[in-house]
């Protein structure tokens, strides 16, 4: 029987891995699966707003807050999380509610991040306990630090495999008062991406731009002020020439649509694993016609594609000489990379080994 | 700020070390000549100087390694080197080191605007990068003041920010691929055009690290399209605490500025005498700047100004054309210019949390009076990035000491508040001995592990960022 610690203290924590020989399972809100071989260890009790100041637009937080609660706090200070956290429950077929450490460890951009940058750009601050059981801290609560090495770089993206992040410091920044998105409809990969890189090759502030694979159909969004969106609604449709309808949506309407797009509802329904790749937008095309896809989502301008491929396939195959890398979200045990240089896995290797000496964090992961 | 004493082993085999550094590189690469090597003794720190063994100032990447290897083989330590501009030493050579300087290599390698990337080596500077765009209405946002001199790679190293960073973000939030060469000659390719890592993000952790992980010989870079325009307003307030509190309701009300930058009474002073920029003389001073179209731009100085105006200024003035723009921008670019016009002066950049604004700058002014040194301040205040000047008089004996120990009581105050030792400028030498006020033992031995499995044997600028002792071992192990 595999079992469950959970700790509502940062030194519980420290001391439990301390003592741990055996490996765990690092889970925050369980919106990926997870092996039920190894015992578990929930983040959960972690969990508070430890300091807000939205006058310097930061936040800390203990990692086990949830998503969900940190994203409240924000709104009723007209603020939010920039990179617009992905939202990956129904595509996977999972419940439970995302945590802000699991968001951040996992580097879950949506939308935005094309025009704001990732979650990992908004991280500023982590405290974990690490293989040892040390408590360690990098980074800190303002926005400019250069101050020794960025190990919070490090965390965002490593998946629970160098630490158990305990608390973490982000920037915010505030919530736009109104939106609008461009619809442009009937167009094939190709076009959508010259539409999408023409959009934000303008000076109109364009926050996302994904294709619909499916309907056809390109999204381009711009937020802020009320006359500012106005005006650039209209100068992007003046700039733009492609020779179908550009239909609008505004402030409700067009949030719906991103909201849409950010819970990947073209293909949540699917069966299949969900696959994320991330390739430079121009080469988005030709990843899609040659894993013969005929839905899911090109976020990004074209640079990420989310799709469902039937379970025991691999999208990784295909990139061949193209540049960039694939990851399959479903895989529970294996969430495996794609690198192949063996300089580059020796200090990937090298540095897990540091981190986590005993191997005992999220073994089988980021292998 | 002590050196280790150079090794004496390698100081005797110098000529051997040149010999086969030049046995395996072009003629004009290697520099050993005293006279020239000389230009390599410093950084902008230039209190600190100390010429190095050699120089090697290769042409390509596969150099670079070649000179890597070769002191890797034979455990010389090697300094790497962009333009030199560091304000913290992070250049400064020892005398038992090999400088390996990218100068030589300031191509743009690929412009691709439909992806929105510029693949550069990383001996270009700053400015040319948006140098090579801008016609074509683009540009690379990270813009320190030194940008006309510094080099990309020197920005990477130190992960450099500037004015605009409040809305741009710094050079690690721009930066989308290196090409790094290992001490062990290894040419990797590290992230690239595509967004976010493949595995553990490397380049997030290259990025900052001082030289101390790598030579980084290429860098792919995001640009950006040119917004409509900018424009600044100014406004004087007769109260510090109020500045800080109007940059504080400014953010809060949803405005995001590209740049808020503040300057305070000495600094107004001093740069007024220098450049007449028409400042009004006060205690407090904010530059803000938007962007935008005309009417974008309306739209946003009006909410700022009407929040100025609960604040009871001094002086408000609004630029309405490039013309003022530039009078409003003329005496904050010309600050460091006009202090050090008055003497000389050490230049910090702690950052703090923006509510402790006006405590920590009462608290420097106690400290000058305690030090009878005097301190302008003049910084980035939307991300809390100070920059107090402290004066001194570099001939006058024991100022330069008295300048750094007040420097360091500053620089622990911005800690204190909750903030950091350095924003932008980066550890170097000069904040090194005081990491362990920021961080303890276990926190910088997390990050002197990442060295270890990086450069095992402690070759690369291993005597800066972390305090002197604390590296000691380490140092020492190295077979020589
Ligand atoms: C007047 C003035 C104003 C300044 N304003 C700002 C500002 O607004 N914002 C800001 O952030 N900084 C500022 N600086 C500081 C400085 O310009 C930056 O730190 C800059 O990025 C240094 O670049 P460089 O090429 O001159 O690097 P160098 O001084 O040559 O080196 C800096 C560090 O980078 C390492 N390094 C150099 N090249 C490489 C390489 N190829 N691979 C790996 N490591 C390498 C060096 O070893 C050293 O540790 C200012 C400096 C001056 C003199």
């Amino acid at each position: 029987m595999s079992q469950t610690f959970k700790f509502k203290d940062e030194q519980d924590l420290a001391g439990f891995v301390q003592e741990r020989v055996d490996p765990v399972f690092i889970t925050g809100g369980q919106t990926r699966g997870v092996d039920l071989k190894h015992d578990r260890v929930d983040m959960t009790g972690l969990s508070g707003v430890v300091d807000y100041e939205p006058g310097a637009l930061t936040m800390v937080a203990k990692a086990g807050t949830t998503l969900q609660h940190i994203e409240e706090v924000l709104k009723a200070e007209g603020q939010q999380l920039a990179f617009e956290p992905t939202i990956l429950n129904t595509a996977l077929g999972t419940s439970g509610a995302s945590t802000i450490g699991g968001v951040l460890a996992t580097n879950a951009s949506g939308p935005r991040r094309i025009q704001a940058g990732a979650a990992r750009d908004f991280l500023l601050g982590v405290r974990y306990v690490d293989g040892h059981g040390n408590v360690i801290k990098n980074g800190g609560r303002v926005m400019k630090n250069v101050t020794g090495y960025d190990i919070v770089k490090l965390m965002a993206g490593s998946w629970g495999t160098l630490g158990l992040l305990s608390e973490v410091s982000f920037k915010v920044l505030p919530m736009p008062t109104a939106q609008a998105t461009l619809v442009i409809s009937g167009i094939n990969a190709d076009v959508a991406v010259d539409v999408m890189s023409a959009s934000l090759n303008t000076a109109f502030d364009v926050t996302g731009v994904a294709y619909d694979i499916a309907a056809q159909c390109a999204y381009v969004r711009l937020e802020g002020f009320e006359q500012s969106v106005k005006y650039r609604t209209k100068s992007l449709i003046d700039t733009l020439t492609v020779d179908r309808e550009i239909a609008v949506l505004e402030n409700d309407d067009s949030a719906a649509a991103w909201s849409s797009i950010r819970m990947l509802s073209a293909i949540s329904n699917q069966r299949g694993d969900l696959w994320k790749i991330s390739v430079r937008p121009t080469d988005g095309p030709q990843i899609v016609q040659k894993l013969g896809l005929i839905s899911g989502i090109m976020d990004w301008s074209g640079g990420l594609i989310w799709a469902k491929m039937d379970a025991g396939k691999t999208a990784r195959d295909i990139l061949g000489d193209i540049e960039g890398h694939a990851i399959n979200l479903s895989a529970k045990t294996g969430l495996k990379f794609s690198n192949t240089n063996p300089a580059l896995a020796h200090l990937q290797g090298a540095l897990r080994e540091k981190f986590d000496p005993k191997g005992i964090f999220n073994p089988g992961l980021m292998g | 700020m002590e050196m280790p004493a150079p090794d004496q082993f390698t100081l005797s085999r110098k000529a051997e070390i040149v010999a086969r550094l030049r046995a395996a590189l072009p003629a004009d690469v290697v520099i050993d000549d005293p006279a020239e090597t000389r230009a390599y003794e410093c950084d902008a720190l230039s209190a600190y100087r100390c010429p190095p063994l050699a120089v090697v100032l290769p042409y390509s990447t596969e150099e670079v390694a070649t000179a890597l290897k070769i002191c890797n083989e034979m455990n010389v330590p090697v300094v790497p080197r962009g333009a030199g501009t560091s304000l913290a030493g992070g250049a400064l050579p020892t005398a038992d080191s090999v400088i390996i300087g990218v100068a030589r290599m300031n191509e743009v390698l690929e412009c691709d605007y439909k992806n929105r990337v510029i693949r550069v080596q990383t001996g270009r500077t700053n400015l040319s990068v948006t140098g090579a765009v801008e016609a074509d209405d683009f540009f690379y946002a990270p813009d320190p003041s030194s940008q006309l001199a510094c080099a990309i790679a020197g920005n990477i190293a130190m992960n450099s920010g500037g004015a605009h960073c409040l809305k741009y973000g710094v050079t690690s939030n721009n930066l989308m691929g290196v090409k790094l060469v290992t001490m062990q000659g290894d040419i990797l390719d590290i992230g690239g055009s595509h967004l976010d890592a493949d595995g553990l993000d490397l380049l997030g952790v290259i990025c900052g690290s001082e030289g101390q992980l790598g030579i980084v010989t290429e860098a792919t870079l995001r640009i950006l399209h040119k917004p409509e325009g900018a424009l600044p307003v100014l406004m004087g307030f007769d109260r510090n605490e109020v500045a800080g509190a109007c940059v504080s309701d400014i953010i809060r009300a949803g405005v995001l500025p590209v740049a808020i930058e503040f300057m305070d009474r000495p600094c107004i002073r001093a740069t007024e005498a220098f450049a007449g920029a028409g400042y009004p003389d006060c205690e407090a001073l904010l530059i803000v700047e938007v962007e935008g179209s005309d009417l974008e731009i309306e739209e946003q100085l009006d909410k700022i100004l009407d929040i100025a105006k609960t604040h009871n200024p001094v002086e408000l003035r609004r630029a309405s054309d490039a013309a003022e723009a530039g009078r409003i921008w003329l005496g904050r670019k010309s600050a460091f210019g006009a202090m050090g016009q008055i003497n000389d002066y050490m230049c910090l950049d702690g950052t703090i949390p923006v509510s402790q604004l006006p405590y920590v700058l009462r608290r420097i002014s106690e400290l000058s009076a305690e030090f009878g040194l005097d301190v302008g301040n003049v910084f980035h205040a939307g991300d809390g990035n100070m920059h107090p000047l402290i004066l001194y008089n570099a001939n006058k004996e024991g100022d330069l000491e008295k300048c750094e120990a007040f420097g360091a009581e500053i620089l622990k105050l911005c800690v204190e508040v909750g903030g950091c030792l350095t924003g932008e400028h980066g550890v170097g030498i000069e904040k090194r001995d005081l990491m362990s006020v920021q961080f303890s033992a276990l926190d910088l031995e997390a990050q002197m592990q990442i060295k270890d499995v990086f450069d095992p044997k402690w070759l690369l600028n291993a005597a800066k960022v972390f305090p002197l002792d604390a590296t000691q071992s380490r140092r020492d192990g190295c077979p020589r």
